[in-house]
């Protein structure tokens, strides 16, 4: 199986201080949590080392010296540090918490709006399901850095400053001694950070590859079945299974040696304080209470570097999806609006093609030179063999695609000198792939548009003859329609595309080979719902069956990306030419060659 | 924990290196319990006489002792997460063995991003209990008695005292649990929501754009994410109290050793160093405890994805070889009859198909017309078992398709569908799906009848060239061609094309007709069709309606029938008449 190396197999660093400081930029309306969560976080820090002081003082001052009241003091104040510190610790959790799910709630939805900018040449380049994972997996992944991550972040850190403070005031050549292990600590963080992140980017790399193995065989999943692969692509997907278990599995010796390591050079710290500080107490320099609040300390010193390689997880999971969301989120390919649109209220349909020129991709030209002019109410058919561009004219008229050059015209203004959303909106557009969402009847008609009422969605399905097996279905109008619209036919959906389009009473009609897939019957239906509702709309369609476009008022024969003849229909037929050929083919069981 | 019993076979499998494992944990345990007593012996020491050389000893004593739990710390890694690894492999290949088997019904209605959701992060919860989860709960509960049991040997008294919060710990634990159970499951079912509505979006991003429904979607997505923050923050509400809670209890716990054993220390009934060593206990207990709370948490997502994952596994396969299957069975000439043959896709729904009685001889060609929704697609979906019949029964050559062996029956038919699906490959491998190996001179054949070679040769890389996910490089005529190659190439006994030709143009659709006019030789052949001039030369015709036979016969009977097709053909040819005069 071939696999897309693209951007879910690049890995950054755990770090990325540009990518950080961006990552904050989210954060900033939320100042006010953060700046709480840090102060109360330096609070709560120094209350669990302050337990070892007074555990000291309870030693050194009440237990030697018998004094029973002092003690039970002291137990009161421990009780009051740790009756506090959990309280606080509850309300710091919630609030991280929250900072976290409104950060992502922020980044996921400006993310989503973005998406919706982007222009089809990006749809058309990008899998779905990548974009899926960048608005959901990859923005959930930034949930804990953003909850728990950054504060924690700040919470380790105070807590070894309040630690190394605590110890230094207490004794300072016994504090120099425990931690003279910090070195060795250390280098084995970093050598640990070094190998967990190479690894780590042989899983995400490997667990890329079975998602999108597993994502594209669930959709094709019948061609399987007819094909009869199934013990096959068992054996496909064992193997892309496999490179996952391994590059986990080799993961697993640098936790497997890590762990380990970092309590032996605590152990060897206690030891080191118990050798020295032993010797220091039979010498009388410090007290036992000393030793016990150090040991005490060494274990909490070492808690939060033990956590380290969680949080480096979290960390590296974090800049690896930010460095994927930002990328789509400077992904700039749109289709620009202008900088000051000129108002489109109200529009009578004149269209007009200049000297237009339009590639997919780079020279490759779909449509060369051509011109043409489209009268307000006019009915105009494009036809043409595969490939003669006729789709690519319906896609820059309703800037799906921006033209290389050339002008295309709108009632004399030029479409890049509008809204395109205003464009659009009086430019309905039935697709040759009919897309139904999930919801109802009424919803995909709809579109779930506010301004357009029951009663005209009832009469746009009317129209177009859908409305018999519409009122044929258990629910009606409020039948659910499934992803997809998987419980109807493709001609059915296909009415409902209709039904929506004209549910927009547009100004501008346009049908991409919408009709090809409609038995015949129904096609003289729509044909006379067509016919009554082109009445004053200016119309383009493009359909492989001549039938459908008998009725145009003129039809363009594109060839090669190039308008050959045009005309109407009688006065093709006579031209002998192209048209002529196409027409021919298709109701008798001739055969003429097209060059 | 019932639905993560579906593990068992899978632990089983694994029982040596978890055997081992264990084992690790016990003796990592027993040495790492034991630092604390050295420690307690120096300080008692201490307060006595000691020497240079009993500190040393000590202090080795603590390092070596750190270092052999060490090692067995790394075995223990290298067990049981491994075999978490391993298991996670075994139950993905289950799952997937599984899923590839469950009827195309099961697929209708089941979105690709719900799927996708329970092969990655229910797997992956599920994982994380087998490894982490079970590594820290045997971890935990070894530690604890082995602590406890150290505690209890140096002050019974005090043990108990300080230990006293714990059964209110428990009880925490397992109202919190519970709670945490109920509104993680609420969260995924959101999260799922989210992914499918973001999913549906980008599919349908084209009529989106035409509509300009974007603000409409962003504020939809704003509002499932708004749903979805606010089920996380309900959460939290809950999940927030676990920790301080186990700090306060923990804490307490020191506090009474300290309260009391200081008390003892001062009456002189215990030593300064046993209560140290009471502090160092519970000072390791606290954090088996935390993790005992994250434990459970694991369990519970754990439960909660294993419960879904177990409704899969529990879906039906439906469409299977059985024990009727007469596997003596292995080719087929393909006579295709149907016998009082009904289908509907769900028992709420009517019948998509009505009692249908046909025969189709082998090495004949069939057309099929009928209106939009007249049940044409279902009826040739029930040839391959893509579907069952709900009533009646298929036969091929005289059998019933349920005892041809699935294998065999799927490799004589080749079905064109509809809607053409391309994986992200190489064109040759696309179109050798079907094959065992990839053989380019059938490739080049195929392509030809299909007049898909012409395409291809005008591709950088021709027959290497790869197609993005779903075909996005190609045009919707050549992905149909490319599928029409694709079935031809396994040689199928019976070819099945539905309306397989709806995005070509008419000019191509010719050739490629009069190109299989001669596969098609001693082939049984079916075609869906809405034009008389691809069907009229068919050896037999049917006109569906409503899910029934209408009209069925060859085009001239049919149109000597004068009913429907009659209809469509005049219609078509009035139109071409009325030209033609012109």
């Amino acid at each position: 199986m071939a696999v897309d190396k693209q951007d879910d197999e690049v890995l950054g660093k755990a770090y990325d201080a540009k990518l950080m400081k961006r990552l904050l930029q989210y954060i900033k309306p939320y100042k006010k949590y953060v700046v709480i969560a840090i102060l109360l976080n330096i609070v709560v820090a120094a209350l669990g080392p302050v337990r070892p002081y007074l555990t000291k003082i309870a030693i050194d001052v009440n237990i030697a010296n018998k004094d029973y009241h002092g003690l039970f003091i002291i137990t009161l104040i421990l009780f009051g540090t740790l009756l506090f510190q959990s309280v606080i610790q509850y309300f710091l959790t919630y609030y991280t918490n929250y900072l976290g799910q409104k950060t992502i709630y922020d980044l996921r939805t400006q993310l989503f709006a973005h998406t919706q900018k982007l222009a089809t040449k990006f749809f058309d380049k990008t899998p779905i399901g990548r974009t899926v994972t960048r608005v959901t997996n990859d923005i959930e992944s930034l949930n804990e850095l953003f909850s728990s991550g950054i504060v924690m972040v700040f919470s380790d850190i105070f807590i070894i400053f309040w630690i190394l403070g605590f110890m230094l005031f207490i004794d300072i050549p016994l504090t120099l001694v425990t931690l003279s292990v910090l070195p060795a600590l250390f280098y084995g963080t970093f050598l640990f950070r070094k190998k967990v992140r190479e690894s780590y980017r042989d899983v995400r790399l490997h667990l890329a590859r079975l998602n999108t193995f597993m994502q594209e065989h669930i959709t094709g999943i019948s061609v399987v079945k007819i094909f009869n692969k199934e013990k096959n692509e068992l054996k496909n997907f064992s193997k892309v299974n496999n490179d996952h278990k391994k590059a986990n599995v080799d993961s697993i010796f640098y936790y497997a040696v890590f762990f380990p390591t970092v309590e032996l050079l605590s152990s060897i710290a206690i030891a080191l304080i118990i050798w020295y500080g032993g010797g220091e107490t039979i010498q009388g320099y410090i007290t036992l209470g000393t030793l016990l609040a150090f040991i005490q300390y060494t274990e909490m010193f070492f808690r939060p570097i033990r956590d380290l390689s969680e949080k480096y997880n979290i960390m590296q999971t974090a800049m690896a999806s930010s460095e994927r969301i930002f990328k789509l989120l400077d992904n700039e390919t749109i289709i620009p609006n202008p900088k000051n649109p000129l108002p489109v209220e109200k529009i009578k349909g004149e269209i007009e093609f200049k000297n237009v020129w339009f590639a997919y991709n780079q020279e490759d030209y779909v449509l060369k030179n051509i011109s043409f002019k489209v009268k307000p109410g006019e009915s105009i058919a494009i036809v043409g063999a595969t490939g003669a561009g006729k789709s690519s004219v319906l896609n820059i008229l309703t800037r799906f695609y921006d033209i290389n050059q050339g002008e295309v015209f709108v009632d004399g203004f030029n479409i890049r000198s509008v809204d395109k959303s205003s464009l659009r909106k009086h430019i309905s557009i039935v697709l040759q792939d009919v897309f139904l969402f999930s919801g109802t009847i009424k919803s995909n008609i709809g579109m779930n548009n506010p301004d357009i009422t029951d009663e005209e969605i009832r009469r746009a399905a009317e129209l177009v003859g859908a409305d018999k097996f519409i009122s044929n279905l258990p629910k009606g109008y409020d039948e659910e329609v499934k992803e997809r619209g998987a419980t109807l036919s493709v001609g059915q959906k296909q009415l409902i595309s209709f039904a929506r389009a004209i549910a927009y009473n547009p100004q501008i009609l346009i049908l991409d080979e919408a009709t090809s897939s409609i038995d015949t019957e129904s096609e003289v239906l729509i044909q006379n719902a067509i016919e009554k509702l082109l009445k004053g709309r200016t119309s383009i369609v493009v359909a492989h069956r001549l039938s459908t476009i008998q009725n145009a008022d003129r039809i363009i024969v594109m060839h090669k990306g190039e308008i050959k003849e045009s005309g109407n229909h009688q006065e093709l037929l006579s031209k002998k030419g192209i048209y002529f050929k196409l027409y021919q083919l298709q109701y008798k069981d001739q055969e003429i060659k097209i060059n | 924990m019932k639905n993560l019993k579906t593990l068992k076979k899978y632990f089983v499998r694994y029982k040596t290196k978890i055997f081992l494992g264990i084992l690790f944990i016990l003796l990592s345990n027993l040495l790492s319990t034991y630092i604390p007593l050295v420690i307690r012996d120096a300080i008692n020491l201490l307060q006595t006489k000691i020497t240079q050389s009993d500190l040393i000893r000590l202090s080795l004593m603590i390092v070596a002792l750190s270092l052999v739990a060490g090692v067995f710390r790394f075995l223990i890694r290298q067990t049981i997460i491994v075999v978490s690894r391993e298991i996670e492999y075994d139950l993905r290949q289950d799952f997937w063995q599984h899923i590839q088997l469950l009827p195309t019904k099961y697929f209708q209605n089941t979105s690709t991003g719900n799927l996708m959701a329970h092969a990655t992060s229910d797997i992956n919860a599920v994982r994380m209990f087998i490894g982490p989860a079970v590594m820290y709960s045997i971890d935990t509960i070894i530690r604890f008695v082995l602590v406890i049991y150290m505690m209890l040997s140096i002050s019974p008294a005090i043990t108990l005292y300080s230990l006293s919060p714990l059964p209110i710990l428990s009880f925490l634990v397992y109202y919190v649990g519970k709670k945490v159970h109920v509104r993680f499951t609420a969260i995924q079912e959101k999260f799922a929501e989210l992914t499918t509505k973001a999913q549906e979006n980008y599919s349908g991003i084209r009529v989106i754009k035409s509509y300009v429904r974007e603000t409409q979607e962003i504020e939809d997505f704003k509002k499932l994410s708004n749903e979805y923050l606010h089920k996380n923050m309900h959460l939290i509400k809950v999940q927030a109290l676990f920790q301080p809670t186990l700090f306060m209890i923990t804490g307490i716990s020191v506090i009474v050793v300290i309260w009391i054993g200081g008390g003892s220390v001062i009456s002189g009934k215990l030593m300064l160093g046993d209560m140290t060593a009471l502090i160092i206990y519970l000072g390791i207990l606290i954090w088996p405890m935390i993790a005992f709370g994250w434990v459970i948490n694991i369990i519970q997502q754990a439960e909660a994805s294993m419960k879904r994952l177990n409704k899969i596994f529990n879906e039906e396969y439906e469409i299977t070889d059985t024990e009727v299957t007469d596997k003596k069975i292995e080719s087929l000439k393909g006579e295709i009859e149907f016998r009082n043959a009904s289908f509907k896709y769900n028992e709420n729904f009517s019948n998509v198909l009505n009692k249908i009685n046909l025969k189709i001889s082998a090495g004949s060609t069939f057309a099929i017309m009928g209106l939009t929704g007249s049940g044409k697609s279902t009826f040739v979906s029930l040839i391959p078992r893509l579907y069952d019949v709900t009533d009646g029964e298929i036969l091929i050559d005289g059998i019933n398709i349920k005892k041809i062996p699935l294998s065999v029956l799927r490799k004589s038919v080749g079905f064109v569908q509809q809607e053409s699906f391309l994986f992200s490959d190489t064109i040759t491998n696309n179109l050798c799906y079907g094959l065992n190996e990839v053989d380019i001179n059938k490739v080049y054949q195929a392509a030809a009848i299909a007049q898909f070679d012409k395409d291809v040769r005008d591709f950088p890389l021709k027959y290497d060239t790869i197609l993005g996910e779903r075909g996005i490089t190609l045009s919707g005529g050549q992905k149909q061609r490319a599928s029409l190659t694709r079935a031809l190439i396994i040689d199928p006994q019976i070819l099945i094309l539905d309306d397989s030709f709806s995005a070509i143009d008419t000019n191509t659709e010719e050739e490629i007709l009069k190109n299989l006019k001669s596969f098609m030789k001693n082939r049984t052949s079916i075609i869906i069709s809405h034009r008389i001039s691809t069907v009229k030369e068919a050896d037999q015709i049917i006109l569906f309606d409503k899910g029934t036979i209408a009209e069925k016969g060859t085009h001239e009977e049919l149109i000597a029938l004068g009913g429907k097709y009659a209809n469509i053909n005049q219609k078509q040819l009035l139109e071409k008449e009325i030209e033609e005069f012109n």
